[in-house]
């Protein structure tokens, strides 16, 4: 089963990295922005499993985002990527989905 | 009373690519150990050997305070920040990746292994800045004491960070016996063993062991080889 995994993130280099990384595993399937319009759109239009917030978000920004994530999707689960590529992107779909 | 958790050299994460051999003490890229996910706000402890000319091409990184600490051999680095630096074995290299930076690091040399750790602690800020520096370490000052290499602040000894963290590396004579406090309450210690065997609280530690020790504001150390040699990596317990 295909895990659906939206990552927002406000670097565009490192928002491109990511969407090779997390469509790179066939039980992934990404989905990576760097707007919140856009998170907002994929969110209402996907099943999405997992939302990942990485770098550039504000505290105030973040808030809004997961108003809007749990209005949308009640119980989605979100979690913060660090590191902006591979090393860790695994252990924190992992941890998160578990 | 304090708590210990000790990663023996054997049970950390492996990852052989021919030209790159990782050792992970805390999960990373394919090693995943939910038992092995941070200690404190220590992220990262990778033990790479790189083969000659070999490296790792550019890439992204966000929220990091990343050190790099060459064992032996030499890593250019070249950022998007426009530094472009070869660091050696005794030096140290700081980066806080913040808003997000791009880099590349390979072996400086054609026909030397390169051996270096790398190690990643969250941030206490997110979204700093980027941020790079490196500094030459004071070796002799590192014989028979943990003479300190990174810290929080600009003003203080070794390289700084944006964390309230301190650490140090010392090299020991077979017996040498002392006391280290720890830097600010709430923070632990990771004890990394670069080489040699030693005892800390009691523990013994071999060669790539590890130890994290909190709940105390204090440890006894012990090197019981000639050519002990360690990281003290002196950390906030609790995530900000």
């Amino acid at each position: 089963m295909q895990t659906t995994i939206l990552y927002i993130g406000r670097d565009t280099e490192i928002t491109i990295v990511m969407n090779r990384l997390l469509n790179a595993r066939t039980e992934w399937k990404g989905f990576c922005v760097c707007t919140d319009e856009e998170a907002i759109s994929i969110l209402k239009t996907q099943d999405v499993d997992l939302v990942l917030l990485g770098n550039g978000i504000t505290p105030e920004c973040e808030n809004a985002l997961r108003n809007d994530i749990n209005a949308l999707k009640p119980g989605i689960k979100v979690a913060q990527h660090y590191g902006g590529g591979s090393g860790l992107l695994y252990g924190e779909i992992m941890s998160a989905l578990n | 009373m304090s708590q210990f958790i000790l990663h023996k050299e054997n049970t950390r994460g492996h990852a052989n690519h021919g030209w790159l051999n990782a050792h992970h003490s805390f999960s990373f890229a394919n090693y995943y150990n939910p038992e092995r996910m941070h200690f404190g706000v220590l992220r990262v402890l990778n033990d790479d050997l790189i083969d000659g000319g070999m490296g790792f091409g550019t890439h992204p990184h966000d929220n990091m305070e990343i050190i790099t600490i060459p064992l032996a051999g030499a890593i250019a680095h070249k950022d998007s920040m426009g530094n472009s630096a070869v660091i050696k074995s005794g030096e140290i290299q700081v980066m806080s990746a913040g808003t997000g930076v791009s880099h590349s690091e390979f072996n400086a040399l054609a026909d030397e292994q390169l051996n270096l750790l790398q190690i990643w602690l969250f941030p206490n800020k997110k979204n700093v800045t980027p941020r790079y520096d490196q500094q030459t370490l004071n070796v002799e000052a590192m014989h028979n004491n943990f003479q300190q290499v990174l810290s929080p602040s600009a003003d203080d000894a070794g390289v700084w960070i944006h964390q309230d963290a301190w650490f140090s590396l010392g090299k020991f004579d077979d017996g040498f016996e002392t006391e280290y406090k720890i830097k600010k309450a709430g923070n632990g210690v990771y004890a990394f063993v670069i080489n040699g065997e030693v005892t800390i609280n009691g523990q013994t530690l071999s060669k790539r062991d590890g130890l994290g020790i909190w709940d105390t504001d204090s440890f006894s150390f012990k090197a019981n080889t000639a050519d002990a040699q360690v990281l003290l990596m002196d950390i906030p317990m609790e995530l900000s």
